[in-house]
C-alpha cells in the first residue's frame, strides 16, 4: 500500500473534525420561515378575539392596500415591546390586523389595555390552526400581505423599532 | 440575617410563563376511537418535526404549538386524509425540512445514493484484498 492512502483516514478524521468545529462554530440558522411568500393567503374565517372588535377573515385582505398581519399572544413577552413599535407603524397609516393565539378574550382584552392596540381587527386562533397553515412557528411573527391577499414578505420574531424602515420598504414594494 | 431572607426569596422565584392558559387541543394528547387510523397518524407524528423543539418529532414535544398540530394531524386523518397529504400539506408550508422522512427530490440524491456507493467501495476493498492474498 503506498504511503499517501495509508494516510487517508487520517486525513478523512481531520476533514469531519473540521466540519464539526466549524459548524460548532457558526450554528446553522434555526428559524423556520414559511414557504408561502408569493402565495395567498390560505382561505380563514376567524372569530373575533375581543369582541365587539371586528373579526377576521381572508376576504379583509382584498382591501387593495397593503396590510400587516401580525400573530400575537397575550401570553408573549416580545409581543409587549412589538405592540409600541406597532402603534408607532399604525399612526404612519400602516393597517395591521392581528391574530390572537391561543388567547382568552378577557387576556386579549388585558393586554391590550395595558399596551395599547394598533389594530384594526383581531381574530381569534385557539388551536394555532391559522398559524400552521401559515407556515408560522411561533409568535410574535408578522406577514406583509398585499392589497390582492398575497403574502410578500415574512418577518419572524417581534418588529424592532430597527425593523420599521425595512417593513415600510416591504409595504411600499407590496403596493 | 438578611443574606438568609434574600435566599429565602430566590427559593420563591417563578419562572416567567411562555405558554397560554388554554388547554391542550382535544386531540392533542387522545387517541383516536379507530386503532387503524390512529396508527397512521401516530406513524406520521413521528416522522415529522416539532417547530419548538425542533430535535423532537410532533409525538414527542411537550411544546404547544406540537400538541396543536397533533390535533390538526390526528383530525385530518379522521376525515379520510392519507397521511401522505397531510405531510406533503406540512412540507408546503414549512419546506422538506419539517418531514424526517427524507424527500426524493434532487437535494436529497445523495443520502440515497451514499449506502450504495459504501457498499461499491466496501466491495472494491475486499476484492482487492483478496486478490493480493491470492498473489502470495
Amino acid at each position: 500500500m503506498s504511503r499517501a492512502i495509508r494516510f487517508a483516514p487520517l486525513a478523512l478524521l481531520l476533514i469531519v473534525i473540521l466540519a464539526l468545529v466549524w459548524r460548532l462554530a457558526t450554528p446553522a440558522d434555526t428559524t423556520v420561515s414559511s414557504k408561502l411568500e408569493g402565495q395567498p393567503l390560505p382561505v380563514f374565517q376567524l372569530a373575533a378575539a375581543v369582541p365587539p372588535k371586528a373579526a377576521l377573515e381572508t376576504a379583509d385582505f382584498a382591501t387593495g392596500q397593503p396590510r400587516i398581519l401580525n400573530i400575537f399572544a397575550s401570553w408573549c413577552v416580545p409581543c409587549i415591546s412589538e405592540v409600541k413599535v406597532l402603534q408607532g407603524l399604525k399612526r404612519r397609516g400602516v393597517h395591521i390586523d392581528g391574530i390572537a393565539i391561543r388567547d382568552r378574550p378577557q387576556d386579549v382584552a388585558a393586554f391590550l389595555d395595558r399596551n395599547g392596540d394598533p389594530y384594526e381587527r383581531i381574530g381569534a386562533d385557539p388551536q394555532s390552526a391559522l398559524q400552521i397553515a401559515l407556515g408560522s412557528s411561533g409568535v410574535p411573527e408578522s406577514f406583509i400581505v398585499d392589497g390582492e391577499g398575497i403574502i410578500r414578505y415574512q418577518h419572524i420574531g417581534p418588529i424592532e423599532a430597527s425593523d420599521v424602515p425595512k417593513i415600510l420598504k416591504k409595504l411600499e414594494e407590496a403596493r | 440575617m438578611r443574606l438568609i431572607a434574600l435566599l429565602l426569596a430566590l427559593m420563591l422565584a417563578q419562572p416567567l410563563p411562555a405558554d397560554s392558559n388554554l388547554p391542550p387541543a382535544y386531540w392533542a394528547n387522545r387517541q383516536l376511537p379507530d386503532a387503524r387510523q390512529e396508527a397512521r397518524a401516530q406513524s406520521l407524528m413521528e416522522e415529522v418535526r416539532c417547530l419548538v423543539c425542533q430535535e423532537q418529532s410532533m409525538a414527542d414535544s411537550d411544546a404547544e404549538l406540537a400538541g396543536d398540530m397533533r390535533d390538526l394531524v390526528r383530525r385530518r386523518i379522521a376525515a379520510g386524509e392519507s397521511p401522505d397529504q397531510v405531510r406533503s400539506w406540512l412540507i408546503e408550508r414549512y419546506g422538506s425540512w419539517v418531514s424526517y422522512r427524507p424527500t426524493t427530490e434532487p437535494a436529497s440524491w445523495p443520502l440515497w445514493l451514499a449506502p450504495l456507493a459504501l457498499l461499491l467501495v466496501g466491495a472494491f476493498l475486499v476484492q482487492r484484498r483478496i486478490k493480493l492474498k491470492a498473489r502470495r
